[in-house]
């Protein structure tokens, strides 16, 4: 099977500090990859030079067979224009850890607003499709509420829904759970898992909750100082870890 | 000493050229508005020297006299075959010198859209013109009403200067009147009321839009 999504030998520092080391890896199509490991590991980064947030400083990144920084014409590789990275964008959505709402726009609005201004969906189309994406969130009753009213966990919610109408084929989540207080994670992760579940969308999930890892990833990568230190099932990674740096970090979930 | 008789009868010659007040008012706001937010945005810009060059610019207009810029446009251009009509250089030179005030205005309200709302429009796949229009521009616009209301008010204000380039505003309507009759002091008292009235309504106006914008906030 060929990878929807390959990086390969992506580098990335601020300055002085690399946070991604000449980084290989491939994601396939419709697999659920869960990337877990200490802060500043690279994870985050991994998904922001995805969603074309941030550059990287050598390597190439292909999605759907496709160059996303660089793009091939006449044989030759050129650095990809706004067009180009507007037509791969089309691919790909995001979810972040600080939900970032339209705080001028309701719930509904939140949602509509893309698949009207930037798909040229009618707007009857993208009110139907917001209500029942809104509805699977379990928001259905929050229509006309704007982003201050609500918790943190309907506004990531919100923040979910608004990414899923524009039909990604793949998802970032990026730390989805890490901004909310604790009794709202679960409402958020229960929408996830059942996107996961339900859905043949390709998923990248960037995440500190390990039991929810286990549960709906296919493979789980360990990130460590910007190399993927050791990648596997649920089972290999979570009951067998090899590094001894991975089973310090697990350790400290499971005292 | 005043004469509410002869206060009277040439209240309406005032009032006549207040549209001319108004209306340069209007007008030069309008293009302040439109060239402070390029301005902005302009000083934005990922090309260096272009930020630079609009900063340089900006930076001259603001630390010069508007009544300098006023003579340069009406007295000096017409030397290079650029002439203009009293009330369009009236319009020019208010409308650019306050443009470089709303630009950092503008700048302040844009810098404090969180940088989040960048990411998620452009994970949302928004154009850049789609991104200022519908998300970055509608949270920018709402907290700096009040401040754009006070050059608003501060403009209006500075009309009279565009008697020094020949336009026949409200006072120099004033002044017209005193020197055919050798009476000034019911001119310029209407003057200075028909100001004070039309700016403090206005800025409780503007009052009332903050209020109004906050609660929907």
């Amino acid at each position: 099977m060929t990878p929807i999504v390959s990086y390969k030998n992506i580098t990335k520092a601020y300055g002085e500090l690399e946070v991604l080391k000449e980084i290989d890896f491939d994601i396939y199509p419709g697999e659920k990859v869960a990337l877990i490991g200490p802060s500043g590991s690279g994870k985050t980064t991994l998904a922001r030079l995805l969603m074309t947030l941030e550059e990287p400083n050598s390597g190439t990144i292909e999605v759907e067979g496709k160059g996303l920084w660089h793009e091939e014409i006449n044989g030759k590789l050129v650095k990809a224009n706004g067009k180009h990275l507007r037509e791969m964008r089309k691919s790909i959505g995001m979810v972040f850890q600080h939900f970032y709402l339209f705080p001028h726009m309701t719930v509904l609005k939140n949602v509509m607003e893309a698949p009207v201004t930037v798909l040229g969906l009618s707007k009857k189309k993208a009110r139907l499709q917001a209500e029942e994406m809104l509805e699977k969130v379990g928001l259905g009753d929050k229509l006309d509420v704007y982003p201050a009213q609500l918790s943190g966990g309907q506004k990531q919610r919100v923040a979910i829904a608004r990414a899923l109408v524009m039909k990604p084929n793949i998802m970032l989540f990026d730390e989805p759970t890490s901004a909310l207080d604790p009794e709202l994670v679960g409402e958020v992760l229960e929408v996830i898992k059942e996107i996961a579940l339900e859905s043949d969308m390709t998923m990248l999930l960037i995440t500190h909750e390990m039991d929810f890892a286990k549960e709906i990833a296919d493979r789980v990568a360990f990130f460590n100082e910007g190399t993927i230190a050791e990648q596997g099932t649920p089972e290999e990674i979570f009951n067998h870890p090899k590094t001894p740096r991975l089973q310090t970090f697990l350790s400290r979930f499971n005292p | 000493m005043w004469n509410w008789d002869y206060a009277f009868s040439i209240l309406p010659q005032i009032l006549a050229a207040l549209k001319i007040t108004v209306s340069a008012t209007f007008f030069g706001f309008l293009l302040a508005l439109l060239l402070g937010l390029i301005l902005s945005i302009l000083i934005r810009a990922d090309i260096k020297a272009v930020s630079l060059a609009v900063k340089g610019i900006v930076q001259f207009i603001r630390n010069t006299p508007l009544l300098v810029q006023l003579y340069f446009i009406f007295y000096v251009f017409p030397q290079f075959g650029i002439t203009f009509k009293p009330f369009t250089a009236g319009i020019l030179g208010l409308g650019i010198h306050y443009s470089t005030y709303l630009s950092e205005v503008f700048r302040s309200g844009i810098e404090a859209v969180p940088a989040g709302q960048w990411e998620v429009v452009k994970a949302l796949n928004f154009s850049q013109p789609q991104a200022w229009t519908k998300i970055i521009l509608p949270q920018v616009i709402p907290p700096i009403i009040p401040v754009i209301g006070n050059y608003l008010i501060t403009m209006f204000k500075e009309t009279p200067l565009l008697s020094a380039i020949t336009l026949v505003e409200i006072l120099q309507t004033a002044k017209i009147i005193g020197a055919g009759s050798f009476r000034y002091l019911e001119g310029f008292t209407i003057v200075g009321v028909v100001f004070f009235l039309l700016s403090y309504s206005s800025s409780q106006l503007i009052k009332k839009l903050e209020v109004r914008l906050g609660k929907s906030n």
